[in-house]
């Protein structure tokens, strides 16, 4: 099993997940996120003064999937959320030892779909 | 004793003759009138950043300052524009009925002590600035039409433009002694002046302007609806300042309208609900926000002809018809009116001019005219009639002046822009910050 966690351009979220409902793929989690790249920040005023503003809004999709599904995901994202533009973001890759579903206790591939 | 018993009595009987004294001065202000006139203007003031609120709440957070900012800045930019030359235009004197003239441009000809023939009661001034505000809101109404996608500098142009050649011209052939007024057309408070004309506007401008970007994505939904509850509140406080403030004097009047306006939105605020409990399941918060606006919008032009009853079918059918142009006809017809300006005020504007010449009656206001409920037909056809006008004129006028402030600047920030929204890339700042 792996955890798959994806750094991406807020305004690309709507394409990845289509992307991924194409490949299959129906569960994730996202949530809203803070990143410093090489992508260059903005500059922001407050009443005159200047503030120089790295920190850039991002959204992190974090799916967890068995190995077969490893590569769909990969695909989706990129296909999804690429531009060719500095700041389109990453894709993390982790091996991800346990998996539980609470509801029903079952552990492991059987939790994870 | 006995003396000072009297000298008491007549002490009492003092303030009562100064009173009276001071209620009118020779030049026949009235001072209750005038206090209730400076009361409704600024409350008719409060409904501008009501309005802000209204729709800042609607849209998404990264275009909330923008949002907020369009309304906001209307109140500085018109507010000159009305003492410099907007004024003038739109209630200065006639020419041809067509446009006040620019005599009064910069208010100084004008008597500053005096009252004017508009309003023989209260100083001339103070009706100068009621009219200020309602010069303010309309503007800002549209902006709901653009919202999240207009760049700034050409929203600045394009609204003082709109103020100089849509709203101005409006209110003076209806208010200011121009030919719709000659004509008969009754309008109390602004439903063609304003919500006509600002509806009208509205469909023209998201005609023009084009869709948002991501538009039907379900990140698009409304950022703080408590802010949109908020604005919706303050803008029906203000518009007791709107509409009873229109009867210019603080008497029976002003209760009329006081209690039709209040009467009305009560109805359609429900009667929204309704529609959203019957068609998708649940009473919705924005559904009530929303269907007392139409309802305050529709009584506007009707608030000092109608009676209570009256109010309440007025209400009823803000609501059901500004629902179905709202849920209905615009998802079919698929333009981006991103936050249902014609559909609510336009909509609305026109239900209520109309139902202005079915229900007006002299049982509720002597000095009015009987509507075609009351056996006048007649006054139906004058409403029809200058209902077709305001909706010509605002549409076609304001099509063309986006279409040339569009050549001149360009109405549409860039891609990135959108994508960026409007505080960081049109005004350098944040509405939120993500950490605490
Ligand atoms: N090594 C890293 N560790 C954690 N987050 C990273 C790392 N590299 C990039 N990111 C995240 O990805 C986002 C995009 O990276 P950036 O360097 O701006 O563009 P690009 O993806 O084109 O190289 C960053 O804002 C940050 O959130």
């Amino acid at each position: 099993m792996k955890l798959i966690v994806a750094i991406i351009q807020p305004e690309r979220l709507e394409s990845v997940m289509d992307a991924l409902d194409g490949e299959g793929v129906h569960l994730r989690t996202v949530t809203n996120a803070l990143g410093v790249g090489r992508q260059k920040g903005h500059t922001e005023v407050y009443r005159g003064v200047r503030e120089a503003v790295n920190l850039l809004k991002k959204v992190r999709i974090e799916v967890a999937v068995n190995e077969e599904f490893v590569d769909k995901v990969i695909d989706a994202v990129v296909k999804g959320a690429r531009t060719g533009n500095i700041g389109d973001g990453k894709i993390f890759v982790l091996d991800l030892p346990e998996c539980v579903r609470i509801r029903t206790g079952e552990r492991g591939v059987d939790a994870i779909g | 004793m006995h003396k000072s018993i009297v000298t008491a009595a007549l002490l009492l009987l003092v303030p009562a003759f100064a009173a009276v004294a001071w209620a009118q001065d020779a030049s026949g202000i009235d001072s209750g009138d005038t206090a209730w006139l400076l009361v409704s203007t600024a409350l008719v003031m409060l409904m501008t950043p009501g309005l802000a609120l209204f729709y800042g709440g609607m849209v998404r957070r990264k275009n909330v300052l923008g949002t907020l900012m369009q309304s906001f800045i209307m109140i500085a930019l018109i507010g000159l524009q009305w003492i410099l030359w907007g004024y003038s235009l739109a209630f200065g004197p006639d020419h041809w009925g067509l446009i006040g003239g620019l005599e009064w441009a910069g208010l100084v000809a004008l008597d500053l002590t005096a009252a004017s023939d508009y309003a023989p009661t209260v100083p001339h001034l103070a009706f100068m600035m009621f009219q200020g505000m309602f010069a303010i809101i309309t503007p800002a109404l549209i902006t709901g039409a653009f919202a999240e996608r207009m760049k700034f500098s050409a929203f600045l142009v394009f609204s003082l433009l709109w103020a100089t050649f849509v709203y101005d011209p409006l209110a003076h052939w209806v208010w200011g002694g121009g030919w719709l007024s000659d004509f008969g057309a009754m309008d109390f408070a602004g439903g063609l002046v304003v919500h006509i004309s600002s509806g009208l506007g509205a469909l023209a401008a998201a005609l023009v302007i084009g869709g948002r970007r991501g538009r039907g994505m379900p990140t698009m939904t409304p950022h703080n609806l408590p802010m949109t509850i908020l604005g919706a509140a303050l803008l029906w406080f203000g518009w007791f300042g709107f509409n009873a403030g229109s009867a210019l004097t603080a008497g029976s009047l002003a209760a009329l309208a006081f209690v039709a306006t209040n009467t009305a939105t009560c109805a359609a605020a429900l009667t929204w609900i309704m529609c959203d409990w019957l068609f998708q399941g649940k009473p919705t918060v924005l559904g009530a926000a929303t269907g007392a606006i139409a309802g305050l919008v529709a009584i506007t032009p009707a608030a000092g002809f109608v009676g209570p009853l009256s109010a309440i079918a007025i209400g009823i059918g803000a609501g059901v018809f500004c629902y179905l142009a709202v849920a209905v006809i615009k998802p079919r017809l698929g333009y981006d009116d991103s936050l249902d300006v014609f559909g609510v005020h336009g909509v609305g504007g026109i239900w209520g001019a109309l139902a202005t010449g079915l229900f007006a009656s002299t049982l509720a206001n002597p000095d009015g005219t009987d509507g075609l409920f009351f056996g006048n037909a007649a006054q139906f056809g004058t409403q029809v009639v200058s209902v077709l006008v305001a909706v010509t004129y605002a549409f076609v006028v304001t099509f063309v002046l986006l279409k040339i402030v569009d050549r001149v600047i360009g109405l549409r920030v860039s891609k990135d822009e959108e994508i960026l929204g409007l505080d960081i890339s049109q005004h350098r700042e944040s509405g939120y910050t993500i950490l605490d």
